[in-house]
C-alpha cells in the first residue's frame, strides 16, 4: 500500500502525480469517488495528471487521447492500449494505493526507469 | 448512401472511416492511399522515429484489434474527381464509384528549386522521407537545416542529439513568426542557442553547392556552410492538384464551410488539403495540425451522412511541439492578438505560459513545459464565443510585432 496524501488535500477534480516507478496518477471526481492509474498516457509520454478530468474520463494533456478512469480502457484514439489502474483505498480520510502487479502500458520509447528505451528494429 | 471513398489514408482519412463507422455508416467503404503503408502517426517521424528510438509498429495509428470493415487500397494514386463528385478515378486505371467521397489527401513539403537532383537533401513529410534521412544522420556530420519552422526545428534537435553539427537557416528576421508572432517565435528558437546550434536569421539560400551530393548551403549574403546532410523545412503544400478539373473550388486547399461541406454535393473535405471557413479569422484557411486531422473528420462525415453542415465552430488549432527536451504547445490564433503577455513561469527558464489578448480576449495561448495550466487555458479558449475579427483582414497583423509584458 502507498500511502498518497489526505483526501482533504486533494480538491474534486484535482489531479496528483506520485513519483514512483512508473509514476502514477490520483484523481478526485467531482462525484468525490478516487482513482489511481499509471501517469504516463499509453500513447506518447504525457502525465496524465496534467490532463483534462472530466466525470469517470481523463483526457491526456498532449493529444486529447481519453481513458475511462475506472478500468483504464480507450475511449478516444489516439491511444491504442489502456491504461494501467490501481486499486484505491481511503482510510481514516487518507487516500492509499494498491500498485497493480500488472504489466504496465508505457508508450514506445518509454521504459519502466522512466529512461528511454532504444527502439526496436523496423 | 451504399458506397463512402475516403481519398487519403493518413490521420484524417483513417479519422474519416472511423467516424463514417461510429456515426453509423454500414455501407462499403473504400480508403485510397498513395503511400504503401498501413495508416501511421507523421508526428514522431521528425523525433523519436528519426532518432531511432520508437519503431514502425509503435507508430502505426490502428489498434491492433481495430475492424472498420474496409476496403483498403494502397499504393495507389487518385488522379480524378469525376464532375459530379461521384467516380474516382485511381492512378492504375481503377474507377471507384461512390456516392459520398471525403478529400483527405494531405499535402506534400515544398522544396527549392533546382535541389532535387542533388542526394544528400531531404524534405521530411512520409515514413519513406524519414528513413531516407535517418540513414544519413551520422555522429559527426554537417547538417543544414533550410527553414526553422517546426519540422526544422525538431530535426535540428534530434541531429543535435544524434551528435552531429547542426545549423538552421531561416530567411525571415524571427524564426515561427507567423504561428507565434515575433516576440514569442523570438523565445522559442531561442532553444536552438541553448544547446550550441546555429540559428541564421533574415539571409534566404540562392543555392545547394555540390555535383551529385551536397557540399554546402550558399546564403544570398554570400556565406557558404559547408554541408554533407541538407533538410529543405520550407513547408508543405496542400494535395490538390489531381481535383483540377471538379467542379471543387480550390485555392490554397479546397475550400468548405465550416463543417467541411465544399462546393460538389456529397463530397467533403478534411486535414491538411482542407480549407474551411473559421468564423475566428473571418476567412477560408487551411489547418496543417495533427489535432484538426483528428477531429473535424467527426464533423465532416456528420455533414455528409446527414447533408447539414451547421454546427458550433470548430475548437482553436492546437499544435505541440517537442525540442531539446522542452515541451512546447499553442492553442488559438497568434494573428488575432494585439498583445501577448507572461501569465506564469519566465521564458528564460523554458517554462512559461503566455497568453495572446486581442483587447481584453484571450485568442490564443503558448506554454512551455506548462501542461496542466496550458490545458486549462486552451479548455477556456475552445469555451469562449466566437467572434469575428473586427479589422477587414483578419491577416493584417500576421507579422506584426506584439509587446510583451510582464
Amino acid at each position: 500500500m502507498l500511502p498518497v496524501c489526505p483526501l482533504s488535500s486533494l480538491a474534486p477534480g484535482e489531479a496528483l502525480r506520485v513519483e514512483a516507478d512508473p509514476p502514477i496518477a490520483v484523481f478526485h471526481t467531482e462525484d468525490g469517488e478516487v482513482f489511481a492509474v499509471d501517469d504516463t498516457c499509453t500513447h506518447q509520454d504525457a502525465s496524465l495528471a496534467d490532463g483534462w478530468l472530466e466525470g469517470c474520463e481523463i483526457e491526456c494533456p498532449l493529444h486529447a487521447s481519453r481513458f475511462d478512469l475506472r478500468t483504464g480502457q480507450v475511449d478516444a484514439p489516439p491511444a491504442k492500449k489502456p491504461v494501467r489502474t490501481h486499486r484505491v483505498l481511503v482510510e481514516d480520510g487518507h487516500i492509499f494505493v494498491e500498485l497493480s502487479a500488472d504489466e504496465p502500458n508505457l508508450p514506445p520509447g518509454v521504459s519502466v526507469a522512466g529512461q528511454a528505451a532504444t527502439g526496436g528494429p523496423l | 448512401m451504399r458506397t463512402v471513398a475516403v481519398v487519403g489514408a493518413s490521420l484524417a482519412g483513417l479519422s474519416s472511416a472511423r467516424a463514417l463507422r461510429s456515426q453509423g455508416f454500414d455501407g462499403r467503404l473504400v480508403v485510397i492511399g498513395d503511400e504503401a503503408h498501413r495508416p501511421y502517426d507523421r508526428p514522431p517521424l521528425s523525433k523519436e522515429f528519426l532518432a531511432g528510438k520508437v519503431s514502425l509498429p509503435d507508430i502505426a495509428l490502428e489498434a491492433d484489434d481495430e475492424e472498420l470493415e474496409a476496403e483498403w487500397l494502397l499504393g495507389v494514386r487518385a488522379e480524378r474527381l469525376d464532375q459530379q463528385g461521384q467516380q474516382v478515378v485511381l492512378g492504375d486505371g481503377r474507377r471507384i464509384r461512390a456516392d459520398g467521397v471525403v478529400l483527405a489527401t494531405g499535402a506534400s513539403a515544398r522544396s527549392l528549386p533546382g535541389l532535387s537532383a542533388l542526394s544528400g537533401v531531404h524534405v521530411l513529410r512520409t515514413l519513406d522521407d524519414a528513413l531516407a534521412l535517418r540513414a544519413e544522420l551520422e555522429s559527426g556530420r554537417r547538417l543544414v537545416v533550410i527553414g526553422a519552422g517546426f519540422i526544422g526545428a525538431e530535426v535540428a534537435s534530434t541531429a543535435h542529439q544524434l551528435g552531429l553539427d547542426v545549423t538552421v537557416v531561416e530567411a525571415m528576421p524571427t524564426p515561427l513568426a507567423g504561428p507565434l508572432g515575433t516576440e514569442m517565435g523570438a523565445v522559442v528558437g531561442g532553444l536552438h542557442a541553448d544547446h550550441g546550434v546555429r540559428l541564421l536569421c533574415g539571409t534566404g539560400v540562392r543555392r545547394v553547392v555540390g555535383a551529385e551530393r551536397a557540399q554546402g548551403v550558399e546564403l544570398l549574403d554570400g556565406t557558404l556552410l559547408q554541408a554533407d546532410v541538407v533538410l529543405v523545412g520550407v513547408g508543405a503544400q496542400p494535395n490538390v492538384d489531381w481535383l483540377r478539373g471538379s467542379a471543387l473550388e480550390l485555392a490554397d486547399g479546397v475550400q468548405c464551410d465550416s463543417g467541411g461541406r465544399t462546393a460538389v454535393p456529397h463530397v467533403v473535405a478534411v486535414g491538411d488539403c482542407a480549407a474551411w471557413y473559421d468564423g475566428r479569422l473571418g476567412g477560408h484557411h487551411r489547418v496543417e495540425h495533427w489535432t484538426g486531422a483528428l477531429d473535424r473528420p467527426k464533423r465532416a462525415v456528420a455533414t455528409l451522412l446527414s447533408g447539414d453542415s451547421s454546427g458550433p465552430e470548430p475548437a482553436p488549432a492546437y499544435f505541440w511541439s517537442d525540442q531539446y527536451d522542452v515541451r512546447i504547445q499553442f492553442a488559438g490564433n497568434a494573428q488575432l492578438a494585439d498583445s501577448v503577455r507572461i501569465e506564469d513561469g519566465d521564458p528564460d527558464e523554458r517554462s512559461f505560459l503566455a497568453v495572446y489578448r486581442r483587447d481584453d480576449d484571450a485568442v490564443a495561448v503558448l506554454a512551455m513545459n506548462q501542461p496542466r495550466l496550458f490545458t486549462r487555458w486552451r479548455r477556456s479558449l475552445a469555451a469562449a464565443p466566437v467572434t469575428a475579427p473586427v479589422t477587414t483582414s483578419a491577416t493584417a497583423s500576421l507579422t506584426a510585432p506584439v509587446t510583451a509584458t510582464r
